[in-house]
């Protein structure tokens, strides 16, 4: 029986504050995790005296059940909470609502909130450990695992590996964890799409900067295909959808045409036919699917490693 | 500390092809057994059974090996995580007669989380526990193995480590007793 490292954090605020070590701890933890998500009971007994309380004051159907499944394969107590239905329409402020939820013993929050930093804030504020599943544009990090993780898994290896981010960079939490992520773990990244959606800084964090979608799918191993987040964009970025889908959406067409085989992602939802063809998103060479498998497994670990942290009253 | 050889390298052989005769008196040809070898270290005696009833039977045997990391009861309750090991159990355990394998039975919490961690496979008709070797008078909980090694009378303070020729070069097992032990 051997020890690893605790993870240098007490909240998974950011992949930005992980260190290369934390996310091979993840990784490592994750491969069992992933073996007890396909045995014929798929549930560990460790975290029976721990309650997570879901907080998600922004929409999210793949997150927040892949949050819930991995909370529940670890046997914790689980509550939820969508702001939709909660007293943040009355007029009470994030502190207070969280406050108020842990007063009933909760011992960790997993939190969407649509305005960046809003995870970090609260960590600082509340004895709860706290996970980040989105906060507004900034970060996500449990994606940016899986999303590292699939990789790991299809190729073995994610240094030295090349990774494209393609689409709406700007309006991005998840590029931004996947450059932060796949950078520490000794990748290359390029991010590709329209001027308009391509922050003007984005070249200080190290990236490639790339407008040519041929190129960038040349240069290659990976491509990760963003959704575009209308919902976002307050102004017109581009002209037309079908204008961006097609200089930026990846079809079979171009994927054949390419000198090797790249592996296609996307962290989901797909717009079909807009940054992705269907034909390309049901290939072989794409991992959607495994991607979501492997976000339950990610986030048991990530759970499990943070609640060793959670002191026993 | 003071080394003492419990076991030299004849000894653990002879007690391993003890344990298999015993084993073969409960289980027969092992048509309806499996034998299963707890993380990390009791793949080890597992092993070494499998070679040895294999040569005795003239037919494969089917093992298997258990991680219990998450079936512990002491999370959240030790300074740093434990790494944990791969389980490997492809086959179905329903109905099977299982013996469940460590190298060292001690306070016997490991073993409870073994039983734990078994069923998540199914529901055996009937465990056994076989351990080589049995620290007595030292469990935390009403735990005793069918087949023992050697049973040993330990302290605390002491340690009782198993080496294998294919981790350590050489088959013993030692007892570790610190100097300025005056219990």
């Amino acid at each position: 029986m051997t020890t690893m490292d605790n993870l240098s954090v007490d909240h998974l605020t950011g992949i930005r504050d992980l260190t290369r070590q934390d996310i091979e701890t993840i990784f490592t933890t994750a491969d069992s995790f992933k073996a007890v998500i396909n045995r014929p009971i798929k549930k560990v007994p460790s975290l029976r005296d721990i309650t997570i309380a879901n907080l998600f004051f922004e929409n999210s159907t793949r997150t927040r059940l892949s949050f819930e499944l991995a909370e529940k394969r670890l046997s914790a107590d689980v509550v939820n909470f969508s702001a939709a239905s909660s007293s943040v329409k009355k007029g009470e402020t994030l502190v207070d609502t969280v406050n108020n939820i842990l007063s009933m013993k909760v011992d960790m929050v997993v939190m969407r909130h649509p305005n960046p930093g809003a995870a970090k804030f609260l960590s600082e504020r509340i004895p709860a450990k706290v996970i980040n599943a989105g906060d507004g544009t900034h970060e996500h990090p449990t994606q940016a695992l899986l999303d590292a993780y699939s990789i790991r898994e299809k190729l073995g290896t994610v240094e030295g590996k090349k990774v494209v981010i393609v689409g709406d960079i700007l309006h991005s939490r998840v590029a931004l964890s996947n450059i932060y992520a796949l950078q520490k773990l000794g990748a290359e990244v390029m991010v590709c799409g329209p001027t308009t959606l391509i922050p003007k800084y984005i070249h200080e964090l190290g990236v490639k900067v790339e407008h040519n979608l041929r190129k960038a799918l040349e240069w290659c191993d990976v491509a990760n295909m963003l959704r575009i987040q209308l919902e976002r964009q307050d102004i017109q970025f581009f002209p037309s959808l079908r204008e961006y889908s097609m200089l930026f959406g990846l079809n079979k067409e171009i994927l054949d045409s390419l000198s090797k085989e790249i592996v296609v992602m996307h962290p989901g939802p797909i717009n079909r036919g807009v940054e992705i063809t269907s034909d390309v998103a049901d290939s072989k060479q794409s991992i959607i699917l495994q991607q979501v498998e492997n976000g339950v497994a990610v986030r048991m670990a990530v759970i499990y490693l943070l609640a060793a942290k959670v002191e026993r009253g | 500390m003071e080394k003492q050889v419990i076991l030299n390298e004849k000894q653990v052989e002879l007690t391993l092809h003890r344990l298999c005769h015993q084993l073969i008196e409960n289980h027969n040809n092992f048509s309806d057994s499996v034998i299963i070898g707890l993380q990390p270290r009791g793949i080890h005696v597992v092993n070494r059974l499998k070679k040895t009833l294999e040569q005795k039977l003239n037919h494969s045997i089917t093992c298997g090996n258990l991680d219990i990391t998450f079936y512990r009861d002491d999370f959240r309750r030790r300074e740093t995580p434990i790494i944990p090991s791969a389980t490997n159990i492809d086959f179905v355990i329903e109905n099977k007669k299982v013996v469940l394998v460590d190298d060292v039975l001690y306070t016997g919490r490991t073993i409870r989380s073994g039983l734990d961690a078994l069923l998540a496979y199914g529901r055996p008709q009937k465990v056994e526990l076989l351990t080589l070797i049995d620290r007595r008078f030292k469990r935390h909980l009403p735990i005793q193995a069918d087949y023992i090694g050697k049973a040993v009378d330990t302290l605390i303070s002491e340690r009782v480590t198993i080496e294998w020729k294919e981790t350590d070069g050489k088959d013993q097992v030692i007892l570790f007793t610190p100097n300025d032990n005056h219990g």
